[in-house]
């Protein structure tokens, strides 16, 4: 299998390597998920009933409150948080989020990540490098 | 980052670990978004209700305010967002009580670190309204877009971690919207549906949140300078924009003060604008469509409620009463709440049979579970934010104006 190497903006957290759960949709932690069963749960989001556990979400841009900031230490201190999140474009809420948790983020990537990926493939993600490896 | 001799002081620990920390998760973020050096804060805001911390944020919490004052108490004026849990009246609302203890260990740690509890998202209209170039660490969507687009302050979304961090060093990372570049318009609308209630301010903030498309878009609205909107118009316009979109700055030419007119908000030609009118507006509405007329509560918050907007509901409540099973929820500040029950709106909201809390937000204080408690799904808002918000908890939103909302509680259907 060849690999792809996808450049973005450096980025936050660890290095991790998981399945990519990918949708053209956005996010908020508060607004789209169940995070007591670790499901998206908004009706009108694309992944609504997926699991994200562990997965390494690829998503459009960070939508709505600044909930998120906690939510996610609060997701990773019970092991029911996704691997990683790649956006096209952060807000600050999941930077910050991130940075406290020690959450693994990257955006800005040179093309269109949620195009770029497809649910199902495992990737790893190096933030210190802001590149993502498709394939082994 | 450059970092002047003071932070640089702080990064080596001079100032206890917890400074140290902070700053040093203040230099992550600002590394992310390419930020040159900080910029010292005038005031923190806080958003910290116990459904975001959990248990976890809470511990964080309680193992921060172990330490000396020295080391921990916040640096700058601290205040803040609204709280999980009225702790005055849970108990009508079927809150858990462990939801209730836990709020109490947050608000317990918040005081041990100088934090003042204001417990609100409307502190523009209520503690201290910002000033024009004042840069700031606010932490609620809806209190950042009021503060940059109506007030000329300066501020990013700073969430929960960040807010705190900012308030025990006294700044933040010099990016995004304390930025000159980033507060120039970089989308055009033109109004031609203007709006006449709040709920369609909301309505119209929500049509322009969604078409943005990154925290960095700034939209330039027209069509709206004949109106003189208020204080609670453009709350709701904001706080609509910012929960669908993730937007912290617009600007109306004519009305807010860094947009004199269309042209100098603008570098270069402005682009062309997309049209707002009827049809967008239904298109949008469309979105709030229900099957039938069954309804299990109604909530006037997200955001809190001004005191004019209480006293138009208490008008509305006056001499009336619920007499089905519907519920009727609003959602204040303590500062108004206590205005409220002085000047006896309170006693009309709740001669009717409705609730009027305090110091909470109905979507922050476990709105899932409080759903599961009292039966209720079906849920009707005049808050385009809340409706934004509130699927996701598994309720079925019903977007309505104040009006039309009292009317549905008090026939116990929608009407």
């Amino acid at each position: 299998m060849s690999r792809t190497i996808l450049q973005g903006h450096a980025g936050i957290g660890k290095a991790v390597t998981a399945e990519a759960l990918v949708a053209r949709d956005n996010f908020s932690a508060r607004y789209d998920l169940d995070r007591i069963k670790g499901v998206f749960s908004r009706p009108a989001h694309a992944l609504c009933g997926e699991n994200y556990v562990g997965k390494v979400l690829v998503l459009n841009i960070a939508k709505g409150g600044v909930a998120t900031a906690w939510m996610l230490h609060e997701m990773m201190s019970r092991d029911m948080a996704p691997a990683a999140l790649l956006l096209n474009y952060a807000n600050p809420i999941i930077a910050q989020g991130a940075a406290f948790a020690g959450f693994t983020l990257i955006d800005r990537f040179e093309s269109d990540i949620t195009q770029s990926i497809q649910t199902g493939d495992v990737i790893h993600v190096d933030p210190a490098a802001g590149t993502v490896t498709i394939g082994e | 980052m450059k970092l002047n001799d003071y932070e640089q002081a702080m990064l080596a620990g001079e100032y206890g670990e917890p400074r140290r920390r902070a700053l040093a998760q203040q230099i992550e973020i600002g590394d992310f978004f390419d930020a040159e050096d900080f910029v010292e804060v005038a005031q923190a805001h806080i958003m910290a209700d116990t459904e975001s911390l959990g248990e976890a944020g809470v511990s964080f919490l309680e193992d921060l305010a172990k330490g000396s004052a020295e080391e921990c108490k916040v640096r700058i004026p601290t205040i803040t967002d609204p709280r999980g849990a009225d702790f005055n009246a849970y108990q009508r609302i079927n809150h858990d009580p462990a939801y209730v203890a836990l709020e109490r260990r947050a608000v317990d740690a918040f005081r041990a670190l100088g934090v003042l509890m204001t417990d609100t998202c409307i502190n523009y209209q209520t503690v201290m309204a910002p000033v024009r170039g004042e840069h700031l660490a606010m932490g609620d969507t809806g209190v950042v877009i009021y503060s940059n687009a109506v007030l000329g302050a300066r501020t990013n979304y700073e969430g929960g971690p960040s807010a705190l961090a900012a308030a025990m060093t006294g700044r933040t990372a010099r990016y995004g919207f304390h930025l000159d570049q980033h507060r120039r318009g970089t989308v055009r609308f033109v109004v031609e549906k203007q709006p006449s209630d709040w709920c369609n301010w909301g309505i119209l903030g929500g049509i322009i949140g969604r078409a943005m498309r990154s925290y960095f878009d700034v939209p330039v609205i027209e069509g709206l300078d004949g109106l003189k909107p208020t204080s609670d118009d453009l709350k709701h316009f904001g706080a609509a924009m910012a929960s669908f979109g993730s937007s912290a700055l617009f600007h109306i030419p004519g009305v807010t003060p860094e947009a004199p007119d269309l042209k100098s908000v603008f570098d270069g030609v402005p682009p062309e604008p997309t049209v707002i009118n009827a049809d967008t507006i239904d298109t949008f509405m469309t979105s709030y469509g229900v099957a039938d007329d069954h309804l299990d509560v109604v909530v006037f918050a997200a955001p809190q409620l001004s005191l004019l907007e209480l006293q138009r509901l208490a008008g509305l409540l006056e001499g009336q009463k619920l007499e089905g099973s519907v519920a009727l929820i609003a959602a204040t500040n303590p500062e108004n709440k206590s205005a409220a029950d002085r000047m006896g709106l309170t006693a009309s909201i709740e001669g009717s049979g409705a609730i009027l809390l305090e110091g909470v937000c109905f979507y922050q204080m476990h709105a899932r579970e409080l759903g599961e408690a009292n039966g209720w799904t079906r849920l009707m808002t005049n808050s385009a934010k809340l409706s934004n918000i509130i699927g996701g908890y598994g309720y079925e939103p019903v977007l309505a104006d104040m009006e039309r909302c009292v009317k549905s509680a008090i026939a116990g259907r929608i009407v």
